[in-house]
């Protein structure tokens, strides 16, 4: 297709849901009744309905059920799909990579944020401060791996011509294990921390004076200040934070894919899914990983839920 | 320039009021408290500097030396941006330019049209299970996205969306499926701003006999325009900067697949050719730099609330 008939066929589908939009608006201007109402309440649900329906509800469920199948003759086999993710040797190594992605990307993005955040609170730059960390969150997670994978580049990337010159000699990053994984965490977290900052900030800046000025003059400064003022204040923003990145890190897989192609032992669960399903032809198996990566997802957002229900309530 | 001055001049009379209570308010910002902020600073803009450095070295130079002999021995060269941008190379990513703003602007427009009507349906109207269902679109927005994926591509492909020889060549698979991921998140957020409009000034207008198109279209729309401009960065950033979407549903085609898919795929393919990928990078980084410097207002705002979508 040339250009001009892509942005033809662009112009066609928004002018479709435009006017699915403008007949549900005009077929049911009229209407004034009770009943009215709910034909109308009905037809304003609709589209939202059917698209939900058919991308969300429909396909989810459908997941599940095949997460019990076999891949070749679509026959139930119970758990096997789900013993396999837990006994395989492969699959064992790919659960514990996203243990370790889960465990130390929100921790430590979470971490470097809340400290940036406290430090150019109130400084002299402090907006284009924020903006310098802030600026990872904007761009592709395929763009900040090319950016990363330069900087662990074998002959001309920034690390290897550090250890080089501290005399800890060349090495070939990406290929050796279990660090490798520490090398794509890095990147998510360098994505991450700028969001933990920004919200974090914002707490911050919500901590009453009066409870900051009633510390100081009982003398408490520096540290102790962070330590049992201001945490204390921001706690509930803090969880938020924190199960945020573990939700987002648990789904991603494009740092996975771009830099190492889940060679090297460096998989994930949301890559592994990607392959099994997409490039192996194991649906079966696949949907297993969706599952679980939906199973393990489940109680944090509940929880990121309520805790965001009590930052909203301050 | 008017404004701009007074803002600098205003910024210094706070500056000042700062400076005079900073030393009794500020605690960990002593020297070493900067020089650590400092720290963090360089370490989160030296890789993107790098790579963005590099992209404007000629290709010999990338190849054999560090980008930070540019300091040294500068030479530039705009090769690399021809070079992936133009149709003759192999790269050709102004195709693949086209391909993701094809795909951004219906994915975009799409769910909010849907969504702003569902959204009024459920913050103004009288209807029999509305509370259930607006806790089930509600609940659906943590329903990871691979949990729909496989079934809804057969789907797809049984409905004749997919492929080259699709309607819309291949792009429908694409745009519908953003569009329903954005759903929940989109009459979420939108619904919780309009049930922030005054009860009143929906009564009275109705009392004078406007019904609820009338409503929708001439009292709540005008007022919903920031809510929507908020939703609408935020969805533009997710679309733009996909590659789970569009590599599962446009199967890796050069004729759907947007940018992220083709900088993925030649990392994978040409990881040596560094003059350009750093260009291609860039090409792709752009967009969303200037949406994001332009509108970041809006998208802080509605980071904490997309947070857990899809």
């Amino acid at each position: 297709m040339s250009a001009g008939e892509k942005i033809l066929q662009a112009l066609i589908v928004i002018a479709l849901f435009f006017a699915v939009v403008a007949v549900i608006l005009v077929l049911t201007s009229r209407l004034r009744s009770r009943v009215g109402e709910y034909i109308q309440s009905t037809a304003f649900l609709l589209p939202t309905l059917i698209l939900i329906g058919v991308g969300l509800l429909y396909p989810a469920i459908s997941t599940i059920r095949l997460s019990f199948r076999n891949n070749f003759d679509k026959l139930w086999v119970g758990f096997d799909n789900y013993q396999t993710i837990f006994t395989d040797s492969d699959q064992l190594r790919v659960l514990f990579n996203t243990a370790l992605w889960v465990i130390i990307t929100p921790i430590v993005a979470t971490l470097i944020g809340l400290i940036y955040a406290v430090l150019v609170d109130r400084a002299r730059f402090e907006k284009f401060a924020k903006a310098l960390i802030f600026l990872p969150m904007a761009i592709s997670l395929v763009g900040a791996s090319l950016i990363w994978k330069f900087v662990y580049d074998d002959n001309v990337g920034l690390v290897n011509a550090a250890t080089e010159a501290i005399g800890l000699g060349r090495h070939h990053l990406l290929i050796n294990g279990p660090w490798n994984n520490l090398l794509l965490i890095v990147i998510m977290i360098w994505v991450q921390a700028g969001f933990a900052m920004t919200v974090l900030a914002a707490a911050i800046k919500a901590i009453p004076t009066d409870i900051v000025e009633a510390a100081r003059l009982d003398g408490v400064g520096g540290l102790k200040m962070f330590r049992f003022i201001t945490v204390p204040s921001i706690r509930p923003t803090l969880i938020v934070v924190l199960t945020t990145i573990t939700i987002t890190t648990l789904k991603a897989f494009d740092v996975v894919r771009t830099v190492t192609g889940g060679n090297f032992d460096t998989s994930v669960l949301a890559y592994e899914f990607y392959v099994q399903s997409f490039r192996s032809n194991n649906a079966g198996l696949g949907a297993a990983l969706a599952v679980l990566i939906f199973v393990l997802v489940l109680p944090v957002v509940i929880y990121n839920v309520r805790q965001m229900r009590k930052v909203a309530a301050r | 320039m008017t404004t701009l001055d007074t803002d600098i001049s205003d910024a210094r009379t706070i500056s000042k009021i700062e400076k005079a209570s900073e030393s009794s308010r500020k605690n960990l910002t002593s020297k070493g408290a900067s020089v650590a902020a400092v720290v963090i600073a360089v370490l989160w803009t030296v890789p993107t500097a790098g790579l963005l450095i590099s992209s404007f070295r000629p290709e010999a130079d990338i190849k054999t030396t560090g980008w930070w002999r540019i300091f040294v021995d500068p030479s530039f060269t705009l090769d690399n941006y021809r070079a992936v941008l133009s149709g003759s190379s192999q790269y050709n990513l102004s195709e693949y330019l086209i391909n993701s703003a094809i795909i951004t602007i219906p994915a975009v427009i799409i769910p909010i049209s849907v969504a702003t009507m569902a959204a009024y349906a459920f913050a103004w109207m009288q209807f029999p299970l509305k509370n259930f269902l607006f806790i089930l679109v509600f609940a659906l927005q943590i329903v990871p996205i691979q949990v729909t994926m496989i079934p809804l591509l057969s789907l797809y492909v049984d409905l004749g969306l997919a492929g080259g020889d699709a309607p819309g060549g291949g792009f429908y698979t694409i745009w519908l499926s953003h569009a329903m991921f954005a759903l929940p998140l989109a009459i979420y957020l939108l619904h919780n701003f309009m049930s922030e409009i005054p009860g009143e000034l929906i009564e009275s207008a109705r009392v004078d006999g406007a019904g609820h198109v009338q409503i929708f279209t001439r009292l709540i729309l005008p007022l919903m325009t920031p809510a929507i401009a908020a939703f609408a960065i935020l969805q533009f950033l997710w679309v733009w900067n996909d590659l789970l979407v569009a590599l599962v549903f446009g199967g890796g085609s050069p004729d759907v697949s947007p940018l992220t898919v083709q900088l993925a795929a030649l990392s994978g393919t040409r990881g040596q050719d560094w003059h350009l990928l750093a260009a291609g990078a860039f090409v792709s980084l752009i967009v969303p730099l200037i949406v994001f410097l332009a509108l970041q207002r809006f998208f802080v705002r509605g980071l904490l609330a997309g947070s857990v979508k899809g």
